[in-house]
């Protein structure tokens, strides 16, 4: 039977909101650079922009240093298991109350199939996307010459994650309000305590 | 405060720090000179005195542009100059020497005869007098008037002769008002050239120059336009565009001053100030952030100049300020002031449309013409002063026309308007024959701007350029944030994220009926 149990570590839940605030305020205020909108003024978005990536690649290094040092890097592995249950779960069943969501959530396998692909995507792709770009960006003048890059390349790329992130942006918080009840993976995240299932052999592999 | 030669000699204090005197007195009290005694007839015979100690400075001037009006540009290959060029201001110098070598440092280049070998036509005085009651006459050829004297003519306003002696016993370094007696008035008239140098900057507050600010560092035009053996550095025939050289350290650069980086450096921003700053000093020039308008002083600048109007009409037509916007020798003008310069990539390579080139009328005929794009490592973002107007050509020859305006001739035409009659005496001068068929063109004329520096606090700031209709909205070939977007990637963007808003609110939907129908 499920149990409540401790799912989110302190350490886990402190980078989720972290990021999800430096995340919103880069893409306020980068979607502004970008000439979206006019809210600040440039040179503050900009500013501001400078900063949060700043504060952000701090996070990420230590997320990264985190995921290895507690092995958590192992739940954004990939799976096809149960991927298309999960799926039609969403697209039909989430609709029936009486249909039970497939996927038992584990300590150790706390992401769906579907979450484990979003998330990884997220961490391989969009994320080193943006850090890669984001920096050549901001060191622009220190390029070496002859090096057959202009900034419109490097703005391009970015600009293009930016709104990759925007749409995983979009879907992620729709995503934590379809839980029974609809706040239900939104306290998990802040609480850290979830409804978890006891682990079964060969299960959530 | 002490002043030697109307010269303050005492230390000024500009903020913190201690600032020696620019011009330093003699150590020659050139009052004691018996050479100096007088009384001088005219301006050559003070020359001859000066010339008895100073033997070779006639030689080392006869070498500079500013007394030969010609200028061999290395780069271009084009000899340019005042003797040279063609303008859309008065257009040339060709028949109109007596008006136009007034501001010339000699005496008496009247005609095309003038011999540019002559020591003796040197004039000493226009710059190292320090009394400021030296002054050329106007129509002089260079000289100053030695009876009294009406101009303009029926004016009322006598010049009355200068007391030569007295100028030439209290000679000293030159000061602004030397330099700005000719420079501050080039065009005929206050602030009409350059837009960036006009009668404000004679004794410019820190507002309108932090350098020469009168009541702080009170530069001389020489701080920064280093000279030796009476050469001038920083010409705008071969403008610098940019300075690599950095910081000037005399025996390792070049001794020149006359570029922002000679004493700023090439990173003259503090890091804490902004750490972007510094960035931009490869592609954009200092001018660019930190003159953010010419024509500042309360002078207003000569922007368009319509020569295809004038003799139509007798009457001066002038604005609520006094400029005139008509004048029946000269035609229509608009003034500005505090103006927005217009920005170009620029490389310091000038091509200047000679008489001999070929115009195309069909368009707008560029007087000069110059080098650089983003692409171009040594160009960077200027500010410009574009002076636009009409002038006449010649339309069987196809090349601008040279007027023979001043004179008291038959084919001067500020004497008897007719432009075939001056045109072919202008164009004849410079051994053109005039095909006898004239139109008017529209032309631009483009000035880098470099003086007018505005404090700190004043400078452009980040919002003016990095904007959508911004300063640099009409530069191309480059991608600058907060200008420039990828648009296809935009619209897919948005329509993307939109579409994930639309599915996630369909869903949304779905449950909540869903939710409804089961309760």
């Amino acid at each position: 039977m499920k149990t409540r149990e401790r799912v989110f570590s302190r350490f886990e839940r402190f980078w989720h909101w972290f990021q999800a605030v430096l995340i919103i305020a880069l893409m306020i205020t980068g979607f502004e650079v970008n000439g979206a909108y006019a809210l600040v003024g440039y040179e503050e978005a900009a500013g501001w922009h400078r900063a949060c990536a700043w504060v952000l690649i701090w996070l990420w290094v230590f997320a990264i240093f985190w995921h290895l040092v507690t092995g958590e890097w192992k739940q954004y592995i990939p799976t096809t298991e149960r991927l298309m249950a999960v799926m039609k779960y969403y697209s039909v069943g989430i609709f029936d109350h009486s249909v039970p969501h497939p996927y038992k959530k584990t300590v150790r396998f706390k992401h769906n199939p579907l979450q484990r692909i979003a998330y990884l995507s997220f961490n391989i792709a969009i994320t080193p996307v943006i850090w890669i770009t984001g920096l050549l960006y901001m060191y622009y003048n220190d390029w070496p010459a002859n090096w057959g890059l202009t900034l419109g390349d490097v703005a391009l790329v970015h600009v293009a994650a930016a709104f990759a992130m925007l749409i995983f942006f979009i879907a992620h918080v729709y995503m934590a309000f379809t839980g029974h009840p609809p706040m239900q993976y939104v306290k998990a995240m802040i609480t850290g305590y979830d409804d978890v299932y006891p682990e079964e052999k060969g299960a959530n592999k | 405060m002490a002043t030697v030669g109307g010269v303050a000699t005492s230390a000024i204090a500009a903020g913190d720090r201690e600032i020696r005197p620019q011009n330093a007195p003699s150590t020659a009290d050139h009052s004691a000179f018996a050479e100096l005694k007088g009384p001088f007839a005219n301006g050559p015979e003070v020359t001859k005195a000066c010339l008895k100690c100073h033997t070779k400075a006639s030689h080392q001037l006869m070498r500079t542009t500013h007394w030969t009006w010609a200028f061999d540009n290395k780069l271009t290959g084009q000899m340019l100059g005042k003797k040279n060029v063609i303008n859309n201001f008065c257009v040339a110098t060709a028949t109109n020497w007596p008006r136009c070598t007034s501001c010339h440092i000699g005496y008496g280049w009247k005609n095309a005869a003038f011999d540019l070998t002559n020591q003796d036509a040197v004039d000493c005085l226009v710059c190292h007098d320090a009394t400021g009651k030296y002054k050329k006459f106007p129509a002089g050829a260079g000289h100053p008037v030695y009876e009294p004297k009406e101009f303009p003519p029926k004016s009322g306003k006598i010049w009355q002769p200068v007391d030569l002696a007295m100028v030439a016993q209290k000679v000293g370094q030159p000061t602004r008002a030397n330099c700005g007696a000719c420079h501050f008035f080039g065009g005929g008239g206050d602030g009409v050239k350059h837009g960036d140098l006009d009668s404000s900057m004679f004794k410019p507050d820190k507002a309108l120059d932090v350098h020469m600010d009168a009541k702080g560092l009170n530069f001389t035009c020489q701080t920064c336009h280093t000279t030796g053996g009476h050469e001038v550095t920083g010409s705008r025939y071969a403008t610098k565009a940019v300075d690599r050289i950095g910081v000037d350290v005399p025996g390792k650069t070049d001794f020149t001053r006359s570029s922002c980086e000679s004493c700023h450096g090439l990173t003259p921003h503090p890091e804490s100030n902004h750490p972007k700053l510094n960035d931009h000093t490869d592609r954009v020039a200092c001018q660019t952030c930190h003159i953010p308008e010419f024509a500042r002083g309360g002078r207003k600048t000569k922007t368009w100049w319509d020569w295809s109007t004038a003799g139509q009409s007798k009457k001066v037509i002038k604005d609520a300020d006094g400029y005139a916007t008509y004048h029946p020798k000269k035609g229509d003008f608009v003034w500005q002031a505090n103006v927005r310069p217009e920005y170009y990539w620029f490389n310091g390579n000038i091509r200047y449309q000679l008489l001999e080139d070929k115009i195309d009328p069909t368009g707008v005929v560029n007087i000069n013409a110059f080098g650089g794009d983003s692409t171009d490592a040594d160009a960077r973002i200027w500010p410009f002063k574009v002076m636009r107007g009409k002038q006449p050509y010649d339309v069987k020859n196809r090349i601008l026309a040279v007027p023979h305006l001043f004179g008291k001739d038959e084919a001067a035409f500020w004497k008897h308007y007719d432009w075939d009659k001056a045109l072919e005496a202008g164009l004849k001068a410079r051994g053109v024959s005039y095909s006898g068929e004239h139109a008017f063109v529209e032309t631009r004329y483009f000035w880098p701007i470099t003086h007018m520096v505005a404090p700190k606090a004043q400078a452009v700031g980040c919002n003016e350029c990095h904007a959508k209709n911004g300063r640099l909205e009409s530069l191309t070939g480059f991608y600058m944030p907060g200008r420039d977007s990828i648009p296809w990637l935009s619209t897919l963007g948005w329509y993307g994220a939109l579409l994930a808003l639309i599915g996630v609110g369909l869903h949304g939907a779905i449950r909540i009926i869903a939710a409804m129908r089961r309760s």
